[in-house]
């Protein structure tokens, strides 16, 4: 069937391509492919093709469904929407990584097998890693080797847990997994550490601010969205993802309302919205998994949109610390206003993509009369607004007037903006569309009175607390110690350890053996023959008489024969003798 | 010819002054809505008068304030991990 192509070869093999391309005909070439591969991902059957038996295993590159249909349409918009935003790049390395990670993503997305989806899930790790080295900066390559080991410690955990899970099960094909065991649970933490599941996650908010600005509106979506994805497909209902799910909630606004940085502040924000998800997914009910789907869907479109206007102003600017912004509403209006729009979105104001996605999440917790659940999630969804739906804002476009003059982004950079920002209306008031390609029927009404008002009390009276409490806020040129203290200080403090408890030892050893003890010996046998023979030869000038300046004299000549080495024979015979005639009696 | 004047409506004080009982006069009303609410509430407790308005204050105060407490353990200068 000539319909069914899987869109993942189309980007990867298309990216093989891009050095043929010069200019901006490069430029339209990569915006060309994500688009065609939309069109491609809406004309696919439903159903399993591009199977090959490879080395004893069924693989299958194409597995449609609907929940990994609606993966496809988003990755595939926002790869168009982010290549847009990319127009002014000239870059060939960030062009062939980006299009390889999101073709990758959309491979894990249509693996129908876990194989398959274990080869796509590395290339995402690498591909993705030269978005963040592509910046060229000194931070950014070492941030990005930090990024790449603790991906590939998370791939190799997924490898464990599948390598376990595939022997036990004896098949490969990728379905709910509903056993217990170590492999599952292997399985379960190879995709969590992409989700950015706390304690794993620090590689996020360290990575993805030190990329490009292209590369991050690009990473903001895949990663962390493909885990969403497998935890849908592969853990409905396992209950501990609704703990992880609401602690990385919470997790992420404590963090982003520390961050000066406002693309950290954006990065802590994706860990606070996949919580959202992950919970959705724990809840495990068709509304809930509805929910995370849509919440994916439209979180990447918002989300790539503040990545979109924190980028332009990186790149009027060349500054991202909210103690250097501020006061750019006057010079750049119009990635303030699209910018605004992913915030209202995120923050789930009504008539904006969010609140038609997260209130299923929500409310899918009250259907099953998880109080606390649903209290978390209401409390995150207050803290949302406070971080990145006013602070990101505030403190760019507003706050103190730092006198940057930058003047409005490129055309391309708007363009895209304003297409995301039109998604976020467009979804808001008109959620319909994209409740129909939700893996379940959707029986939800978003928009009833209650649910209006009652949102709007909640998002209003934060605002408020935001402008009362403005002055503990305040931004200080600071960074925040999260969990990669361990791996990035974990090496030092054995270093540290090791240098004092070893050198210690040592020191000790030096100072009592060879700065004492030895010295000691040395000294010892110097004058062993000269406290021999005073001793013997003392007593005897005594009872012989001597006495004053001759007993002195005969010392100092004794002393002297003994350090030159000139004492007479005889008299050195005499001692030998003397020795040896004590030691015999001795013995 | 004279340089146009900069746009810096935001900078103003009176506009400040104007956007605070803008702020005041929504959260009002939102809560003022509510009357015309007819309430099922799901748990009981969340039926309570203005209970979303409360659970958005408090809920915002106390992430603020814990992370500013936070903040003075995890808060470290720029150059930490360089030195």
């Amino acid at each position: 069937m000539t319909s069914n192509f899987p869109p993942a070869a189309l980007l990867i093999l298309g990216a093989l391509l891009v050095p043929f391309f010069k200019g901006k005909a490069r430029n339209w070439y990569v915006i060309f492919l994500p688009a065609a591969a939309f069109y491609v991902v809406s004309q696919l059957d439903m159903g399993s093709s591009w199977q090959v038996h490879f080395f004893g295993f069924d693989l299958t590159f194409l597995r449609v469904d609907k929940l990994s249909k609606v993966f496809g349409y988003i990755f595939t918009l926002n790869a168009f929407a982010a290549f847009v935003y990319a127009f002014y790049l000239k870059d060939n390395t960030q062009h062939m990584a980006a299009l390889f990670y999101i073709g990758s993503a959309l491979g894990v997305v249509f693996a129908g097998d876990l194989v398959s989806l274990y080869f796509f899930w590395e290339v995402m790790a690498v591909a993705s890693t030269f978005l963040i080295l592509a910046r060229k900066t000194k931070k950014a390559q070492a941030a990005g080797m930090r990024y790449v080991l603790v991906h590939i410690f998370g791939g190799l955990c997924l490898l464990a847990g599948l390598v376990l899970y595939i022997t036990h099960t004896g098949s490969v094909a990728f379905n709910t997994i509903t056993d217990r065991n170590w492999g599952t649970y292997l399985i379960l933490i190879g995709f969590l550490i992409n989700a950015a599941a706390p304690p794993i996650h620090a590689w996020l908010p360290d990575a993805y601010p030190e990329a490009t600005v292209a590369g991050g509106v690009i990473l903001s979506a895949y990663t962390t969205k493909t885990a969403v994805y497998t935890l849908i497909r592969g853990f409905p209902g396992w209950e501990i993802l609704i703990v992880i799910g609401c602690i990385m909630t919470i997790y992420g606004i404590i963090y982003a309302l520390l961050e000066n940085d406002m693309r950290r502040i954006l990065a802590y924000s994706i860990i606070n919205q996949v919580g959202f998800m992950v919970t959705g997914v724990g809840i495990g009910t068709m509304m809930s998994l509805n929910g995370a789907a849509a919440h994916a869907f439209c979180h990447i479109i918002y989300k790539a949109l503040l990545w979109m206007s924190a980028g332009s102003v990186l790149y009027m600017t060349g500054k991202s610390k909210c103690t250097e912004l501020g006061g750019l509403y006057k010079t750049m209006p119009w990635t303030l206003i699209f910018g605004g729009v992913g915030a209202l979105a995120i923050s789930a104001v009504p008539w904006t993509s969010g609140f038609t996605s997260k209130s299923l999440i929500i409310d899918g917790a009250v259907h099953q009369h998880m109080v606390w659940v649903w209290l978390v999630l209401e409390i995150a969804s207050a803290g949302v607004f406070l971080h990145a739906g006013i602070k990101f804002p505030y403190f760019v476009f507003f706050a103190k007037d730092k006198g940057l003059r930058p003047g409005e982004t490129n055309m391309g950079m708007l363009l895209a903006m304003g297409f995301m920002a039109f998604l976020c209306i467009f979804i808001g008031c008109y959620p319909k569309p994209l409740y129909q390609i939700l893996p379940y029927p959707v029986h939800y009404q978003a928009y009833t009175y209650n649910h209006v008002v009652s949102q709007m009390q909640l998002l209003m009276l934060s605002a408020l607390v935001f402008f009362l409490f403005l002055k503990l806020l305040k931004r200080t040129d600071t960074i925040s110690i999260d969990t990669d203290w361990f791996y990035r200080m974990g090496g030092r403090l054995f270093y540290w350890v090791i240098d004092k408890s070893l050198n210690g030892i040592n020191a000790v050893c030096d100072r009592v053996f060879v700065g004492g003890l030895a010295p000691a010996l040395g000294r010892l046998s110097r004058h062993a023959p000269e406290i021999l023979t005073l001793g013997v030869m003392l007593p005897l000038w005594s009872a012989a008489g001597a006495k004053g300046r001759a007993l002195e004299r005969k010392v100092e000549k004794t002393r002297a024969a003994l350090a030159t080495g000139s004492a007479p024979v005889g008299i050195s015979a005499a001692v030998a003798t003397i020795f040896l005639m004590v030691v015999f009696l001795l013995m | 010819m004279k340089p146009k004047k900069e746009f810096d409506y935001f900078d103003r004080p009176e506009t400040i002054k104007k956007l605070w009982v803008l702020l005041y006069a929504t959260c009002a009303l939102t809560v003022v809505l509510e009357l015309f609410m007819h309430k099922h509430p799901h748990f009981g407790f969340d039926g309570f008068f203005a209970f979303h308005a409360i659970l958005g204050f408090v809920a915002c105060a106390v992430l603020i304030l814990f992370s500013k407490a936070i903040g003075l353990v995890l808060k470290v200068k720029e150059d930490y991990y360089d030195k």
